[in-house]
């Protein structure tokens, strides 16, 4: 099972270490160091990394590298799993997962990967548990306690730990009662220079804030349940009415958790909502090279695409770029060679360009690698799969809740190539 | 405030400092203080000394200091042991506290103090907690055992706590269940053979049901347990299957990995024809798919994984090459592995889109994905036969670009895709020659060079091309002089009046400029082949080669196999058995995949289920690759698809070097029982491993000596009156001699040895007459006749030898070239008396199948090498295949079912035997004497037909379906086989035992 933690910042110092079972020596950390050293990108570290006597298994998350060690035959991926949680505790308790936040919480932190691991096994790991465990640090709490000489750390068993909903605490009351739904789909793809889809899918999935009095039982259903054909539940989904009827039928967790993840597989027809006309050129001999770029919105359904941002790595040989958009504001930085357009909204009846000129290193060769262009964007009240919640029904308890759904589709990898 | 406050005083008496704190009589005061104390030891900072004054604050009402104390306690106990002691009054009291939270954090913590005089305290306290009337309380102590049989192992077993453990696992709450588990996991892997976690029907259904309701941790503890169940049979396989299917949707991708785990397993015991079977099968591929979607550390683990499942089961996600495609900005350690899942599921179907991509990828900056998206292409046109040529001019667009790596790279594949495709693609040889000065990597150099060598008949200047090469001769590698030698010798035998001055001077380079064992050797092999006979050296360098495979970089079946069973672990990623890395693991088990032989299987005989899966996998025996006279006569540029063992090339050539001192292999192959004199030789570097390769009986490994070079070295050994005959020895590559059976034995005995006739053959085997062999006029007057018989398992070869010539013969000694089936003489040629002029005498030499092996072509070709006083001689022959038929190749009816339908259609073949008139139960019987086992008959609409099957001794089955029809003289027969390579063989050996 897990032996111990390592934090590592970006410039390579621990500056946390946390061991389950007997110490292991920090030194251990240098084979990582060699690997990161060898690795171009930071991202580039190989994510297991043997040494001689333990396995360094690690995720780079918000510039952080979290290194679990492990001593005997254990899931890789259980680990990363258990890393992910981690970081995802610390950004719920501190709203960020940065170095100065997990130093100004260091003993909560502390507290916290205690309550979360026992002999490397997961003890505690849903945040509605822990939170009853430990209370999260508010400015508020830290002044109350400081005050009154209480303590954040919850007296009493957490209630949702034995009960046959874990993920739900007892005793929940609100005085507005209100679930809202996110249906958030980002759409993967890859268009090759010609304009044609390579490949194109749909991640999505259904984020929850379920604010509920009691112990709630809520159903709901879609207008088109085939799409999802390929799906991730949360454990409090009945998979066995999901099989039968089609319909997510649960007891919620209380706050926030994600529902459901949906994949909308590239075999499935996915529309592709931006086209994007470029002509990106470099002659030989020439130390100038040209630079066009065109967007239009396509299968949008009539949406507007919002918060449109075109980025692309240009060849190493460039210089400078001197460009001239139509709307919003580009910058090159001419170390990285990275390119980025902050476009905006696209108006359909006036497309936005990016035209202008490149200059080359004189004298150098033409560049061989073609730039790659990524594109981000957001779509409002639209699923780009075509999903449609149907109803959101609620049994178990009396009074009537608040309910609304969002939709919203983004640019996950949405990749252009020259 | 933050806790940044606590790491601000860094005054000098810091610890002066928090001792006064934490003996204050404020409770905040104190708490503060812990806190501290804490925040210091997380930095790594020693706080050791303070160990009294925090232990003093234990007792205390406060729930959060008491953790921080705790804290502080793991941390240090183990450096204080004696003052640890002190706090375990205060862990014994916790433990009987009416708050369960405190119960268990008591006895979680008292777990994590790894020291030897608390364990013996822990043990009462951590009985009761096992049986605390509060779940929490028990899952706690549940892990608190594997804790302490960390520490302690035999205190565990001695207090008995194992068999507590082991009830907890039908305890009525999941997550006690699944920490019972886990435990139970951990221990039994510092326990390999403690059958801990006994699991038997009872136990999986509780497992079954906890892993519904138990966290998503549990859930893959219980899995990964599941995974090491045999299930007694289909039916239950299937139960547990569909039990486990609903884990697939799970959010928590590790759970779906040992969901997988456990499903890929129990597939191989369900019924290929069931419904169920297929909708399995599609169900796989979707989870599969969505781990690609997240993080890139969850995808390179995913991706090792689809590695090997793509190896085992390539249906499943045949049809998802899209999700492999790769994005830019994807981690290049994901690039890599996606690519090689791209190839593996590259087919006709979809290679189109694949090359596009590749053709893509070859344009991206980062060098190493570049360099293995060139190779990909090369090996998808090896892969694709009907691709290949796109391929090829892929990468002549490709070269086109003129980036340097990757025309290197490029033209490493399309040598490779010569060798696979001869006589098909020689027009872009004009363009690689023309790349000619970009080339520096020894590698792509080598490619070049052997390229131009091959086909220097077609090239106008070759010899100019080669001699450019040879100006820095020895600033090239080891590898690339190797090749420019060869290729250089090959160009001279191709167009030997224009460039007779290029191989004396490349030969002078190799043997006298040289420090290089290897290269000096081969030149003086050349040198002599090319100046002693250039018809034989001809035949010998320009031997067609030998094909290179499709399928590359496969794991080894059984070692896929294990590796099946450990999805999802460290073993998986790192495509290595888990006995072999990670440490702790002391002496794991192979797990195997379970037979998919279904119903007929008991739980009492899993060994005959493992075995029935193991010979249904692909055999692996017929190596390709790693042919002999390959490495040493023509290519150094290791084929992409090598696996074995190196190469035994420079064994080879040190046996010419030992040579140059004279007799020196007459005295290598001299007396068996003496070790082999080492020729003294001061400037021989490789001499220290010249007993290596002592020609030693039992396993002759003398007979990795190259054939060719042997040839050279005979004639070098003083034999010039060769004359005509050696030209054609040269043709057969022959084999090293074993050693010498030169005991004098007075005559007469030879009969006894004679078994010759049908003694002791049983009743309808067919044997086939003797036939020349060798005739005598190509071996100086000695003529071989022979056949094969099998006898009770044992297979042997019967020789008439007879003397034609007018001098006597002795010293006979016999040697077999490596052959399909690893033929060798498992024992000496039991020839005792000199054999006078015009006399004859039988020898029967046992056979074993376990030599080294070499695909031949036919299949079962084999060479033989004799040798007498005189010479030795060569010649080649061909056994029925029928001697391989082991006594034990009947298959169980279900087996045989089972299997016939396993091997995919493509395997079969058809032949016709015509005027063949015996009835079916006749021709049963008459196989049967052959070893092919009639297992059904059905007789429909007046045909007969006869299900059979026959092992071969490599473990490989054949299964024949032969239909006769009264009246009718032909037979039909259809043979089945995971190496279909062999089923002409059989044909013709049913052919022959029918109509004889």
């Amino acid at each position: 099972m897990i032996h111990s933690l390592f934090l590592i910042n970006a410039s390579g110092d621990i500056f946390l270490e946390k061991h389950w079972k007997s110490v292991v020596s920090r030194s251990v950390c240098d084979y990582f160091f060699e690997a990161q050293e060898r690795a171009t990108e930071p991202e580039n570290v190989p994510p297991v990394i043997p040494t001689p006597h333990h396995y360094l298994i690690s995720v780079l998350r918000h510039r952080i590298y979290f290194v679990a060690v492990i001593q005997s035959e254990v899931p890789p991926l259980f680990v990363i799993e258990f890393l992910h949680r981690v970081v995802d505790t610390f950004q719920d308790y501190f709203g960020v997962c940065t170095e100065a936040a997990i130093k100004d919480n260091v003993v909560v932190v502390y507290e916290l990967l205690e309550e979360m691991l026992d002999n490397g096994f997961p003890l505690a790991t849903e945040s509605n548990i822990l939170k009853e465990l430990i209370k999260p640090p508010t400015i508020l709490r830290t002044m109350v306690n400081t005050i009154t000489g209480s303590t954040n750390v919850g007296e009493q068993l957490p209630t949702g730990q034995l009960s046959v909903v874990p993920w739900r605490r007892t005793g929940v009351k609100y005085t507005n009662n209100e679930a809202y739904f996110d249906v958030v789909e980002e759409i993967d793809a890859i268009i090759d220079k010609s304009g044609s889809t390579i490949t194109a899918e749909i991640q999505g999935v259904i984020d929850a804030c379920v604010k509920l009095t009691g112990m709630p039982d809520l159903t709901l259903s879609f207008m088109n349940p085939r799409l999802l054909d390929d799906v991730s539940f949360h454990p409090c989904v009945r998979f066995k009415r999901w099989e039968a009827e089609r319909i997510l039928s649960f007891i919620p967790p209380d706050g926030n958790f994600r529902l459901l993840s949906y994949h909308v597989s590239s075999q499935n027809l996915v529309a592709i909502p931006v086209y994007i006309k470029h002509n990106i050129t470099f002659r030989e001999g020439s130390s100038q090279g040209r630079f066009d770029l065109t967007l239009g919105p396509k299968q949008t359904m009539g949406k507007a695409v919002e918060s449109v941002l075109v980025s692309s790595q240009l060849p190493r040989g460039v210089l400078n770029a001197n460009l001239n958009p139509s709307q919003g504001t580009y910058t090159f930085d001419p170390v990285t060679k990275m390119l980025s357009w902050d476009v905006g909204k696209i108006n359909p009846q006036k497309l936005p360009s990016l035209k202008g000129t490149m200059s080359l290193q004189a004298g150098a060769s033409k560049p061989d690698e073609n730039p790659t262009i990524n594109i981000q964007l957001k779509i409002q009240q639209m699923a780009i799969s075509g999903l449609k919640v149907n109803r959101l029904d609620m049994y178990g308890e009396k009074y009537k809740p608040f309910k609304g759904i969002k939709y919203m589709t983004k640019a996950g990898k949405f990749q252009v190539r020259t | 405030m933050t806790d940044s406050k606590y790491f601000t005083t860094t005054k000098k008496g810091e610890i002066f400092e928090l001792k006064a704190e934490l003996n204050s009589d404020k409770k905040e005061k104190k708490k503060e203080a812990v806190k501290k104390v804490i925040a210091s030891m997380t930095v790594g900072k020693d706080v050791s000394a303070l160990f009294p004054d925090v232990v003093n604050c234990m007792q205390t009402d406060n729930l959060e200091l008491k953790k921080l104390v705790y804290l502080y306690l793991m941390n240090y106990a183990k450096s204080q042991p004696d003052m640890a002691i002190m706090a375990v009054n205060t862990f014994v009291k916790d433990c009987e506290d009416p708050n369960p939270l405190i119960r268990a954090l008591a006895v979680r913590t008292m777990g994590c103090i790894r020291v030897d005089k608390i364990t013996e305290y822990l043990c009462e306290p951590l009985r009761k907690c096992l049986k605390d009337e509060d779940p929490y309380v028990r899952k706690t102590a549940a892990v608190c055992v594997a804790k302490l049989h960390d520490i302690n192992a035999q205190l565990v077993e001695d207090q008995g706590f194992l068999d507590t453990l082991k009830d907890l696992i039908s305890d009525s709450n999941p997550m006690v269940v699944a920490n019972a588990v886990a435990a139970l996991s951990e221990i039994a892997e510092s326990h390999p053979n403690s059958n801990l976690l006994d699991l038997n029907p009872q136990t999986i259904n509780k497992l079954l049901t906890a892993l519904n309701e138990c966290t998503e941790w549990g859930q893959i503890f219980i899995l990964d347990c599941l995974a090491n169940y045999t299930p007694r049979d289909d039916r239950e396989s299937q139960s547990i299957c569909e039990r486990v299917t609903p884990r697939l949707s799970h959010a928590n991708s590790a759970v779906v990995l040992s969901a997988v785990k456990v499903l890929m397993k129990f597939m191989e015991m369900l019924p290929k024809d069931l419904d169920y079977y297929g909708t399995l099968l599609k169900k796989l591929a979707p989870p599969l798919v969505t781990l690609l979607s997240a993080e890139p550390e969850l995808q390179y683990v995913a991706l090792r994984n689809i590695n090997l499942i793509v190896q085992r089961r390539p249906e499943i996600l045949k049809h998802e090459m899209k999700v492999f495609f790769v994005k830019y900005n994807d981690p290049i350690y994901v690039k890599l592995e996606k690519l090689d899942i791209m190839i593996r599921l590259a087919s006709q179907a979809n290679i189109a889109q694949v090359l596009a991509e590749l053709k893509e990828y070859a344009t991206e900056v980062d060098v190493d994905f570049v360099r293995k998206a060139v190779r990909a292409i090369g090996r998808c046109a090896i892969k694709v036969e009907q691709s290949a040529e796109r391929c090829v001019s892929t990468l002549l667009d490709l070269i086109q670009t003129k980036v340097n790596y990757v025309v290197q790279e490029a033209i490493v594949v399309i040598k490779d895709i010569f060798r696979k495709y001869p006589n098909k693609y020689e027009s872009v040889i004009a363009t690689l020659c023309e790349n000619l000065d970009s080339l520096d990597e020894p590698e792509a150099r080598a490619a070049m060079i052997w390229i131009v060598g091959e086909y220097a008949e077609r090239i106008d200047n070759a010899d100019e091309l080669l001699e450019s090469f040879l100006e820095g001769f020895h600033d090239e590698s080891t590898q690339v002089q190797l090749q420019l030698l060869t290729a250089i010798v090959k160009l001279f035998l191709k167009k030997p009046t224009e460039t007779q001055e290029l191989v004396q001077q490349v030969l002078s380079l190799a043997t006298q400029d040289s420090d290089n064992p290897d290269l000096r050797d081969r030149g003086y092999i050349y040198w002599r082949l090319l100046s002693t006979d250039p018809v034989a050296a001809k035949e010998v360098v320009l031997a067609e080669k030998p094909l290179i495979s499709e399928e590359t970089d496969l794991i080894e079946p059984t070692l896929l196999e294990e590796l099946i069973c450990h999805i999802g672990t460290l073993a998986s990623v790192y495509h290595k058995p888990p006995s072999a890395f990670v440490e702790g693991s002391r002496g794991v088990q192979h797990k195997r995949l379970p037979g998919s032989a279904g119903s007929g299987e008991s739980v009492e005989s899993p060994d005959t289920g493992s075995a029935a899966g193991v010979s249904e996998a692909p055999p692996a025996v017929i190596p390709s690759q790693g042919d002999l006279l390959e490495d040493l006569l023509n290519l150094d540029l290791t084929p992409p698809t090598t696996t074995g063992p190196p190469p035994p090339a420079s064994s080879g050539m040190q046996m010419g070097a030992m040579d140059l001192l004279g007799g020196g292999l007459d005295s290598l192959m001299g007396d068996e029982s003496e070790p082999p004199p080492i020729p003294l030789r001061t400037d021989t570097p490789q001499s220290p491993q010249l007993p290596h390769q002592s020609p030693s009986p039992p396993d002759y490994s003398p007979t990795e000596v190259g054939p060719g070079d042997h040839a050279g070295l005979v004639k070098l050994g003083g034999d010039l009156g060769g004359g005509p005959a050696m030209g054609t020895g040269f043709g057969a590559p022959p084999a090293a001699m074993p050693a010498s059976f030169n005991v004098p034995v007075s005559g007469g005995l030879d009969d006894l040895f004679d078994l010759g006739g049908g003694v002791g053959m049983p009743m309808g085997v067919f044997n086939p007459p003797k036939t020349v062999w060798l005739p005598a006029m190509k071996a100086k007057g000695l003529e071989i006749s022979g056949t094969f018989v099998r006898r009770a398992g044992v297979i042997q070869m019967e020789m008439t030898l007879t003397n034609k010539a007018m001098s006597v013969m002795t010293d006979f000694a016999i040697q077999f070239n490596r052959n399909s089936f690893g033929l060798a003489p498992a024992g000496p040629l039991q020839v005792l008396t000199p054999l006078s002029p015009n006399q004859s005498i039988e020898a029967a030499l046992p056979l074993s199948t376990v030599g080294p092996v070499m695909k031949m072509e036919p299949l079962n070709n084999l060479q033989v090498a004799v040798k007498n006083n005189i010479d030795v001689f060569y010649f080649s022959c061909q056994y029925p295949i029928s001697m391989l038929f082991a006594e034990d190749g009947k298959m169980e009816r279900q087996v045989f079912l089972a299997t016939w339908k396993d091997i995919p259609n493509d395997n079969e073949s058809q032949f016709q035997i015509k005027d063949c008139h015996l009835n079916s139960d006749a021709a049963s019987n008459k196989l049967q004497g052959s070893n092919i086992f009639t297992i059904a008959k059905r007789t429909v609409e007046g045909q007969d037909m006869l299900y059979q099957s026959m092992k071969l001794t490599n473990g490989i089955w054949v299964l024949a379906e032969l239909r006769v029809q009264a009246g009718n003289p032909n037979y039909t027969i259809s043979l089945k086989c995971r190496a279909p390579e062999v089923s002409q063989c059989v044909f013709q050996n049913y052919e022959m035992v029918l109509k004889n």
